[in-house]
């Protein structure tokens, strides 16, 4: 892709609708899929695909946001944005991965988790929470990728990875541009300036030590679905063949995964630090976290 | 009164917010529920809650650690920490360091969270109050630092955890790093658990966005002040886009209460109280445990001469 792109014309192509959706990469990527559904409290939420499956030689299991190709699909599954009860069915499948020690895919293609007097009163915000608190020590390998929009807490909730990769064309960030220019020039037009500011862009995210690989698009994804699949599958392999090699000898392999991935976290983050230790009753910070303010 | 307000920069309220006591002199505070006038004593002495309607007046963040520690024993964490600018950004002609300024400026805090070690009633504790009058409380990089430093301290000093938490959501400034906040305090809670250390969430008016649906909400026990507003999406934002009516008390306290979402309810001036028997119980079982912790054993393991 021409490095020309401005970040809303990046934002228009992570968002059109005939963009590869996960239910495309999964038919693709993984064989003998089996879907799987509910989240056993309440419902089924089409907004979020679950399911096991084969990924080229190894037993997985894949959750992820599922947009539709129309407005009729997209109507079908909420536009990718679910309630607690996909999150909930997320989070049993994130166990069920653990139980019989098969890694985890996320396919990551959301504007956002749905803002609805249901989901509120059904907790939205702990059925993330919950996911956020169960993947930080999920004892398997877990991958993530953007193959789309990543719209705030509601694409975090099955994303915080060992791995999280990002289509050249896809975007992360903790608002949508719409919503960041409403509040902030009190006025949606601004919705392309501000999505330059908020550095929504998967060059920005890797730029920033967040994402840890861009997979390019040499012409957006759309319009060559099957190669851009076949990269993602490539990129997802790699990585998973590196996670695997860290975890063969056992529990001491999860542990050390289960540290970098802490650490990964932990880093994320920019502050200015004084550095008068007379500040510091306790002593000095944690060996770890001075050397991160940059 | 504006004389006071400059000495003691970290104890008023911001002065333009709706919720800030409306003082006609200095003697009476009128509350913006119920509009009835209170001796400005007796609102101190009823720790800012409204003597006739029971409304519960925001706290600073330095009124809330009084409120809830033993006097003096607060020491503060990180103090030092201040935002960076990782973005570059700026919006209608304002910059965020500018707008970090104002903050500073306004709150008489350096940043949206406060982080220290204390004591209650002789019980000592890790505690982090959220500021909302810096930022609206939002969670960006330095709030997520001190938190996972708080945390990790608690850790290597075996102490319960308190968070007091009041958030607009996300810091749009600082818009994929403000993001992971909500993955990295998380995970470092995670951590605390495995330790089997308590995390005591107290949710204070407003609550919204990637601190409820962080932190906050995995906590072992999560108590509300009266009538306070916790939700993920702000009312507005769901009304706008379901076009539908909110129904009565949507995303008070009350309401999450009947819900589920929360353990309990906790007035003002049993706060500290209701806190401090959980500390207890807490505390007893460490000394008693039914079972062997699972990381006790594992650190039983790592031990040279185990």
């Amino acid at each position: 892709m021409p490095e020309t792109l401005s970040a809303w014309e990046r934002v228009l192509l992570a968002r059109n609708p005939a963009r590869p959706h996960t239910q495309d990469y999964v038919a693709d990527l993984i064989s003998g899929f089996v879907e799987l559904h509910g989240d056993r409290r309440f419902g089924d939420d089409p907004a979020l695909l679950g399911g096991i499956g084969t990924f080229r030689g190894r037993a997985v299991v894949v959750v992820g946001h599922r947009k539709g190709a129309n407005t009729q699909e997209n109507l079908a599954h909420n536009f990718g944005m679910p309630r607690p009860e996909g999150y909930r069915k997320a989070l049993r499948l994130m166990q069920h991965a653990e139980k019989f020690g098969m890694p985890l895919i996320a396919f990551v293609d959301t504007p956002g988790a749905e803002p609805g007097i249901g989901s509120e009163e059904r907790g939205q915000a702990v059925a993330i929470a919950e996911n956020l608190l169960a993947l930080a020590s999920l004892r398997v390998p877990t991958l993530a990728v953007v193959i789309g929009e990543g719209g705030s807490g509601g694409a975090l909730a099955i994303s915080v990875a060992d791995r999280i990769l990002m289509l050249e064309n896809a975007i992360y960030a903790v608002a949508s541009p719409e919503a960041c220019a409403t509040i902030l020039w009190k006025d949606v037009s601004k919705a392309p300036e501000a999505a330059a500011t908020m550095r929504v862009t998967a060059a920005d995210l890797y730029g920033f030590g967040i994402v840890d690989e861009v997979i390019p698009e040499p012409v957006p994804a759309h319009e060559q679905p099957t190669q851009t699949i076949q990269r993602v599958g490539d990129a997802l392999e790699r990585h998973l063949a590196e996670l695997e090699a860290l975890v063969h000898d056992g529990d001491a392999g999860i542990d050390a995964l289960l540290a970098a991935r802490y650490q990964k976290y932990r880093r994320i983050g920019r502050w200015v630090e004084e550095t008068d230790p007379t500040r510091h009753p306790n002593g000095p910070v944690p060996s770890h976290a001075a050397d991160q303010a940059r | 009164m504006r004389e006071l307000f400059r000495r003691q920069p970290r104890f008023t309220s911001e002065p333009q917010s709706e919720d800030s006591p409306v003082v006609p002199d200095d003697l009476w505070v009128k509350c913006p529920r119920c509009r009835e006038l209170t001796y400005s004593r007796e609102f101190e002495r009823e720790l800012r809650v409204c003597p006739r309607c029971n409304h519960h007046f925001r706290l600073t963040a330095a009124q809330r650690i009084a409120m809830l520690t033993d006097p003096g024993s607060f020491v503060e964490w990180d103090a030092g920490l201040e935002a960076a600018d990782p973005l570059g950004f700026a919006a209608g002609g304002e910059s965020y360091p500018d707008k970090v300024a104002t903050a500073k400026r306004k709150s008489g805090t350096r940043e949206a969270l406060v982080t220290g070690s204390a004591r209650l009633d002789g019980r000592p504790l890790a505690l982090a109050v959220a500021e909302f009058g810096f930022m609206g409380a939002s969670m960006g990089s330095v709030f997520g630092e001190k938190l996972v430093r708080a945390i990790e301290r608690a850790i290597e000093q075996e102490l319960p955890l308190v968070t007091v938490s009041s958030s607009g959501g996300a810091r749009m400034q600082e818009s994929p790093f403000s993001l992971m906040q909500m993955a990295k305090t998380t995970a470092a809670l995670a951590r605390l658990g495995e330790a089997r250390l308590p995390h005591i969430a107290v949710l204070v008016d407003p609550c919204y966005g990637g601190v409820t649906a962080s932190y906050t909400t995995v906590a072992d026990v999560i108590i509300a002040e009266p009538g306070a507003m916790i939700g993920f999406a702000g009312p507005r934002v769901i009304e706008q886009i379901t076009r539908q009516k909110l129904p009565e008390g949507f995303q008070t306290a009350e309401f999450l209460l009947e819900h589920g979402m929360i353990d309990l309810i906790a007035p003002r001036r049993s706060l500290r109280a209701k806190i401090a028997t959980l500390l207890d119980h807490y505390a007893l079982a460490r000394q008693r445990p039914a079972r062997r912790p699972a990381v006790a054993a594992a650190s039983a393991q790592e031990a040279p001469d185990a």
